[in-house]
């Protein structure tokens, strides 16, 4: 018994201490991954933040962005032409979405938001392929996937990059929402539908407006992850992700999706680098929710989220 | 809101309506294969040209040969984007048509089925994939895995590790680390492995990654601190992608990272770049169109507009391997024919025509094959035959092949093969049958 | 006019709560199931049976299960899944160790080991509320995965790592294995729906159901007036998972006959997620509809195409296939939002005055 336990609480603690810049590797590939995983959950934050829609098709709307971009570069348009493209037609999907789907179950409750955002994943799935194909496709953002050495530690260009364009965005969010009018508009519509509609905010373009940011930063994730493993079905996947990282940041806090994202990313790593083995391996899924349960048993509301204060 | 009732009601009527049409029966003159195929979804980058292989390597005997010895071959594709269940629904629908042989494509789809043969008559012919233990002919009848199992493959690339250190002795205290698939089919290599590196006393580590594997910083991490000096891949779908690619980030030297025959196709290296470069996998047969056979296709498939694909997507790594695949099923058949005479035959016959499948050199010199893959026999108690193992490495633009044929470690392999047999035999209350008084 | 229940008098209370107070309804109903036992057993052809209507049947139970802590408790769960993986390999277990068992004993002592794995998981949601709680059942949904995907024990040290169903029969009639007929399957995986059904329905009108509905509409209030929370919700986790368990464990006995874990991976969870809120969230009838849209839509978009007469490339159709399948969810959600159950209502309520218009 006591063996075990040394085993399971010193031992990877005088592993950690055996080799400090290989710990230091583990927390900054931690960091990095957790920064792409906030990007996925930040499309989230975003639409649930002003609709209170738990957007189950962001996932898809990241696959989406990334292969019409790539599509767009392999008929040779050029970088900044095809961003351009990629970023209109996410636009247009937001107003579209918001006509077709939205519109019309205004004051519905969130499970059948929730629902209708399914139905559109099913569809973005197969237009999406039916548009592109389902091969995988190269994409070149410009950044060599190659490490470079730093202190003794090992650290990959692609996602230190990727790392810094999370934080650009965040800040740009940050901005977006505190001191523009429409970020404004925003938060009153993220606290009180109906209060925000009584004084004159336009609902509908609330609606367009968040959905197209959230189409813009799936184009950005899904460039980040589209890099790593070419752009292809899977991309869709990596919703499952930044399910952890958004239930651990709270659903309503830009901020939170970050710190989340960091926690588990980090988390995670360490757990299965150094505890892993010892159970054998392929422990990060759900060591990333247990992760997440643990912080929520402290916090109910999550990270960020509001102190949950409850009347009869 | 009348209106839109009738059309709740008419779409209601419709969907319950659907499956009432049974599909129609092939025709007489023909032996029908179903291809389940995955062009859709995750898995659809592999999908494509394994379904392409099938279909040009059938359409080709038909228009060249007029089919097999005056039989045709009929075939119906069926999507199951890699997905089980799917992969029964449309086993089940095809079923319908009497087919005598279906190769699942998917390891998953193989285990659904096996138990399924037996009662269905339908020969399962799960090539270079699907459950190990049915190799042993003797307790499954039903199940072929020619040319090769994934034990067999396993062994093949601690030959070829052996081969490049400079003999098997050398491998003592090197560290080999194998990066799988979290799955049954990943996890395949692990006993061979195992067994070989108490053997011939190398350091074994192994390293799971789970499904899908879009991320796996962590499993590079460790295999940055074990520096091991050779890496074995079972993976699939976009975990081989982003495995080679997080190979060449943490700057692993490619040509000591080699990966099962799953993940060793042009999809799995082209997002990788020049990264990839030197990156190798097993396979079992040569890559490129440069054969006979392909010329063949283009000749009396593609110039009649009946292609499947890009007349460039002919000799992909997997197009290829669905080729061979294709021929082996038709030869099986062809075999058939031998003893119940040239006639559509049941999927009984076929069974025996696998049973006593032998593809001579001249006979793969005259299917316009030589070179592209070896001479092969099977046997009541072999299905996997006697196939042997290459190794191809990419150069930045194509796969070539850089060693030699390597024969598995049959006398490590076989006997646990066998223990295996049993126990997964029993499982489905088989008796093993006695292949001396099959003959 | 057809649907008249005019003359029909509650006099005793027992009637007055009768499941079904109607005749008309009573007479559908027994004819219904009558038919459904009878007519597939006789008329449907294997693929009928084996690609719809048992997975439509497994999926209705699993959809049932969830339904009872979802629809009724409010306890939000994405670990379906992993508690119907729980069901299956302990039916393997169990029906392996103990080969002499009768396979209907195997299945509901499945479903308990299921609803007690489905109580650890549940007590988290006594702190940790709506989508937040997600998270627990996530972990568990990846934790038992993982878990049987690692430990070889659960699959009997078998090389392949898959468990198949072992050949069992229930009253001399082969049942599970390779050798059992589709229509002996379907028997027994409808008798299990029905029964279960039965008892959701009794179970959801009496003291549990409403002490579910108490905490679901507002737990605070519920707790002023007595409804224990604790007890209530690791009822509905413990109930809900000895479903979902059952039908697990039919899913790889009575359906695929062999699986490995990824047939209970996350995307079950979703799928059976999505049959409860498509069908009607708090409705037993609303299951069954969510896991017939589930199951046969698709089939029907597949089949649809070949019935026209058009041979479209399978990749092409299968893409269709997706857009119209979400096409028709986002349709039927803005037509009827609370579900097929509710439009189901709807239509007997018109039924009730048809032909006239009031």
């Amino acid at each position: 018994m006591i063996d075990v336990l040394q085993h399971v609480v010193v031992g990877p603690f005088r592993d950690i201490g055996s080799n400090p810049a290989f710990f230091g590797e583990v927390v900054i590939g931690g960091i990095l991954a957790g920064m792409l995983y906030s990007l996925v959950a930040l499309g989230f934050v975003l639409i649930f933040k002003a609709s209170g829609v738990f957007n189950f098709a962001q996932g898809v709307m990241v696959l989406f962005a990334a292969l019409t971009l790539v599509g767009l570069l392999e008929r040779g348009l050029p970088v900044a032409a095809a961003f351009v493209v990629t970023a209109a037609v996410m636009i247009a999907l937001a107003f579209v979405i918001e006509r077709v789907v939205l519109r019309p179950l205004v004051n519905q409750e969130h499970i059948i938001l929730f629902m209708a955002t399914i139905g559109l994943n099913f569809f973005l799935e197969g237009f999406g392929e039916m548009l592109w194909g389902a091969n995988v496709k190269k994409l070149d953002v410009g950044i060599p996937d190659r490490s470079f050495m730093m202190a003794g530690m090992q650290v990959n260009q692609l996602e230190l990059s990727a790392g810094v364009i999370a934080a650009v965005i965040v800040a740009i969010l940050a901005v977006f929402f505190q001191k523009t009018r429409i970020g404004r508009a925003l938060r009153a519509v993220a606290d009180d539908h109906e209060a925000a509609l009584s004084i004159g905010i336009p609902l509908k373009t609330i609606w367009v407006v968040v959905w197209s940011v959230a189409g813009l930063v799936a184009i950005v994730a899904g460039v980040m992850w589209g890099a790593k493993s070419g752009v292809q079905f899977s991309l869709s996947l990596i919703a499952l992700k930044a399910l952890p990282v958004l239930i651990l940041g709270g659903f309503e806090s830009v901020a939170g999706a970050i710190l989340g994202g960091l926690i588990i990313g980090v988390g995670e790593k360490i757990g299965e680098v150094y505890w892993g083995p010892l159970v054998g391996g392929a422990i990060e899924n759900w060591f990333a929710y247990v992760l997440a349960l643990a912080f929520l048993l402290v916090r109910p509301q999550g990270l960020f989220g509001e102190k949950i204060i409850e009347r009869v | 809101m009348t209106a839109r009732t009738i059309v709740v009601a008419a779409l209601t009527l419709l969907v319950a309506a659907g499956p009432l049409l049974a599909p129609a029966r092939a025709q007489d003159k023909s032996v029908f294969i179903p291809l389940l195929v995955y062009r859709t979804g995750p898995y659809a980058p592999n999908g494509i040209p394994s379904a392409n292989g099938f279909n040009d390597y059938f359409n080709l005997v038909n228009e060249r040969d007029g089919g097999v010895n005056g039989v045709k071959i009929a075939w119906e594709e069926c999507e199951t984007q890699y997905d089980t269940k799917q992969g029964v629904e449309c086993y089940e629908r095809l079923k319908a048509k009497s087919p005598v042989l279906v190769n699942p494509f998917s390891t998953g789809i193989t285990y659904q089925l096996i138990p399924k043969a037996p009662q269905d008559k339908v020969v399962i012919h799960s090539a270079g994939y699907g459950m190990t233990a049915s190799a042993d002919g003797r307790w499954f009848p039903w199940v072929f895995n020619v040319p090769m199992t994934y034990w067999s493959q396993a062994s093949a690339f601690v030959k070829y590790v052996g081969q490049q250190e400079g003999g098997l002795e050398k491998l003592k205290g090197k560290k080999i680390v194998h990066v799988f698939h979290n799955s049954p089919y990943g996890k395949e290599a692990n006993p061979t492995l195992e067994e070989l590196a108490k053997k011939y006393g190398f350091e074994l580590t192994l390293l799971a990654v789970d499904h899908p594997g879009q991320e796996q910083k962590s499993t590079w991490l460790q295999v940055r601190r074990i520096n091991p000096s050779w890496i074995y891949i079972s993976g699939w779908g976009v975990m081989n992608q982003v495995a080679v690619k997080e190979a060449a980030a943490i700057g692993f030297a490619m040509d000591h990272v080699v990966g099962n025959w799953w993940t060793g196709t042009e999809s799995d290296v082209v997002p990788a770049g020049e990264g990839a470069k030197g990156y190798k996998s097993m396979t079992f047969h040569a890559p490129g169109h440069g054969f006979k056979v392909h010329q063949d296709i283009l000749k009396y498939v593609y110039e009649k507009g009946k292609g499947a694909t890009k007349k460039e997507a002919v000799g992909e790594v997997l197009y290829n391997r669905t080729l061979i695949n294709a021929m082996l099923d038709v030869e099986a058949i062809r075999t058939a024919m031998t003893k119940f005479g040239n006639k559509p035959m049941t999927g009984e016959q076929v069974r025996w025509g696998m049973e006593n499948l032998n593809v001579t050199e001249k006979r793969l010199d005259e299917l316009g094959m030589k070179g592209m893959t070896r001479p092969l026999k099977v046997t009541c108690e072999n299905h996997e035959g006697n196939g042997l193992a290459l190794v191809q490495q990419w150069d930045g633009k194509q796969w070539k092949i850089v060693s030699d044929w390597i024969e598995p470690m049959r006398d490590v392999v076989r006997p646990k093969l066998e223990e295996a047999a049993v126990v997964e035999g029993k499982k489905l209350s088989y008796e093993m049958r006695d292949c001396a008084k099959e003959k | 006019m057809i649907y008249r229940e005019a003359g029909q008098f509650k006099t005793t209370y027992a009637s007055d709560q009768a499941i079904f107070p109607i005749v008309q309804d009573r007479v559908v109903v027994a004819l219904g199931v009558l038919a459904v036992f009878v007519l597939p057993t006789r008329f449907a052809n294997e693929y009928w049976l084996q690609a719809i209507l048992i997975p439509f049947l497994i999926y209705a139970l699993a959809a049932l299960g969830l339904n009872l802590l979802t629809g009724y408790a409010g306890q939000l769960s994405l670990g379906t899944g992993g508690f119907m993986a729980v069901g299956a390999y302990a039916a393997f277990k169990l029906s392996t160790a103990f080969p002499s068992l009768s396979i209907v004993i195997v299945f509901l002592l499945s479903g308990l080991i299921a609803a007690l794995v489905g109580v650890v998981f549940g007590i988290p949601s006594l702190r940790i509320k709506g989508f937040y709680l997600a998270v627990a059942t996530l972990a568990a949904q990846f934790f038992l995965i993982w878990l049987f995907n690692k430990v070889a024990w659960f699959v009997n040290y078998a090389p392949s790592g898959t468990i198949t169903a072992p050949s069992r029969t229930v009253l001399g009639v082969t049942v599970t294995g390779p050798t059992a007929s589709a229509a002996a399957r379907y028997v027994l995986a409808l008798v299990f729906v029905a029964v279960f059904a039965l008892i959701a329905k009794n179970l959801v009108r009496g003291r549990i159901g409403r002490s579910w509905m108490a905490i679901r509409d507002r737990d605070i209030a519920a707790e002023i007036i007595g409804v224990r929370p604790l007890r209530t919700k690791l009822l509905a986790f413990a109930i809900s998972s000895f479903y979902c368990g059952i039908a697990g464990a039919e899913l790889v006995f009575l359906y695929l006959g062999s699986a490995e874990t990824l047939a209970f991976d996350i995307g079950l969870s979703f799928l059976v997620l999505f049959m409860v809120i498509i069908g009607g969230l708090g409705s037993v009838l609303g299951s069954f509809l969510g896991a017939a849209f589930i199951v046969l839509v698709p089939i029907f978009l597949t089949n649809a195409p070949h019935v026209m007469g058009l041979s479209l490339p399978v990749a092409f159709q299968k893409q269709l296939e997706l857009m119209v399948f979400g096409g028709l969810i986002i349709f039927f959600l803005i037509v009827e939002p609370h579900g097929l159950a509710r439009l189901w209502q709807i239509t007997k309520e018109k039924l009730r005055l048809w032909p006239f218009p009031h």
